[in-house]
């Protein structure tokens, strides 16, 4: 039943692929600037860099990606952490 | 019709997707598969941001000097594939601490099923 | 891993595959400019060819690639080459990873900014692998001890 509702609601969403969808456009609904055009235009322009992805990531959004990194840095932290008191408790 | 099936029918495999991490999650008693059906709900959520990037007849965003910049369907939508790539990775490293502390739980209590281990903490 | 059987076929077979997939590691992450490919998919490639090594040989062989306690330094490493970049440019008068700002003599900003991405790249390549192998030995430790 769960399913059915989702896909239920599913099929209200916007066709895929559609270039003309909202979160394709140059301004949301309430007049604020759509981030996505502005990273397909100016990428090149900016960074001399072909692939947008890269510059998304490592420059409009490199504090984003700090956090990533320092969240996946904490993450092999805590594997150290926990199993090493398990080994200190054993022995 | 046949245009209403392929607008959504990708956005009907991420819901059938995302039923069966749920189902994974709520019912499957080993602490295991419960940990196989969050990764599966991750993976369905990370679909879903792709396909609704997608644009019909346009190329990957890389700049193609084939293709002008300016005609912003020519390029996918490169916003979701980033915010994707840094959400995979972080699914990995919290994976990685799940199982560490799937671990550490058989390491003390010798099981992973969950009943058995509600009778084993009390 | 409690009980392992040595295949000398297994290990050559690894030992010849392991190095072509760190260079190729390398090349996702210094190409990510031109093709699909950055930091995360590079770093998880050089992850692939250290982790190979450890599942192949175990944990006596795999002493002689990368040894355990190498992993830790590796991934402070690898967050300090980010964070450096951005406190440089942060030094020089810009904003925090405004890599405009950053001092290498002759540049234009925009072929600043490129350099400044690539020199991310490598650090966010460096972080994944040594986290993902980290990750590794201490499960495969954690399971030793039981």
């Amino acid at each position: 039943m769960f399913a059915g509702i989702l896909i239920f609601a599913a099929s209200d969403l916007p066709y895929r692929g559609d270039p003309d969808n909202l979160m394709h456009a140059e301004e949301s609904i309430t007049g604020t600037t759509v981030k996505g055009n502005y990273f397909i235009k100016n990428a090149y322009r900016d960074t001399r860099t072909p692939n947008m992805v890269t510059v998304v990531l490592g420059d409009y959004r490199s504090i984003d990606t700090f956090g990533e990194q320092v969240v996946i840095y904490t993450a092999g932290l805590i594997t150290l952490l926990v199993l090493r008191k398990t080994r200190r408790r054993r022995a | 019709m046949l245009d209403f099936f392929l607008g959504h029918y990708a956005y009907w495999f991420t819901v059938i997707l995302l039923c069966i991490g749920v189902y994974g999650i709520l019912f499957k008693k080993n602490l295991i598969k419960k940990t196989i059906g969050l990764a599966i709900l991750q993976i369905s959520v990370v679909l879903y941001f792709v396909s609704i990037a997608s644009k019909w007849d346009a190329t990957v965003p890389v700049l193609n000097p084939d293709f002008p910049a300016d005609q912003v369907a020519n390029y996918l939508n490169p916003l979701p594939h980033t915010l994707m790539l840094t959400a995979i990775v972080v699914g990995v490293a919290t994976l990685g601490v799940a199982f560490t502390l799937l671990l550490a739980i058989y390491n003390r209590y010798e099981t992973l099923d969950e009943e058995e281990l509600i009778e084993k903490l009390q | 891993m409690r009980r392992q059987f040595q295949s000398p076929i297994v290990l050559l077979g690894a030992r010849l595959l392991s190095p072509y997939i760190m260079v190729f590691g390398w090349y996702v992450i210094i190409h990510g400019h031109y093709s699909p490919g950055g930091g995360f998919q590079g770093g998880a490639l050089l992850a692939a060819s250290v982790l190979l090594i450890r599942v192949a040989g175990g944990r006596r062989v795999a002493r002689l690639q990368i040894q355990e306690f190498a992993t830790t330094p590796l991934a402070v490493i690898g967050v300090v080459i980010y964070f450096a970049t951005g406190l440089v440019a942060m030094a020089m008068g810009g904003y925090f990873l405004d890599y405009s700002a950053l001092p290498i003599p002759g540049m234009e900003p925009e072929w600043l900014r490129y350099t400044g991405i690539l020199i991310i790249e490598v650090g966010i390549g460096l972080a994944v692998m040594a986290i993902l192998v980290m990750i590794y030995d201490n499960m495969v430790r954690g399971e030793d001890y039981a």
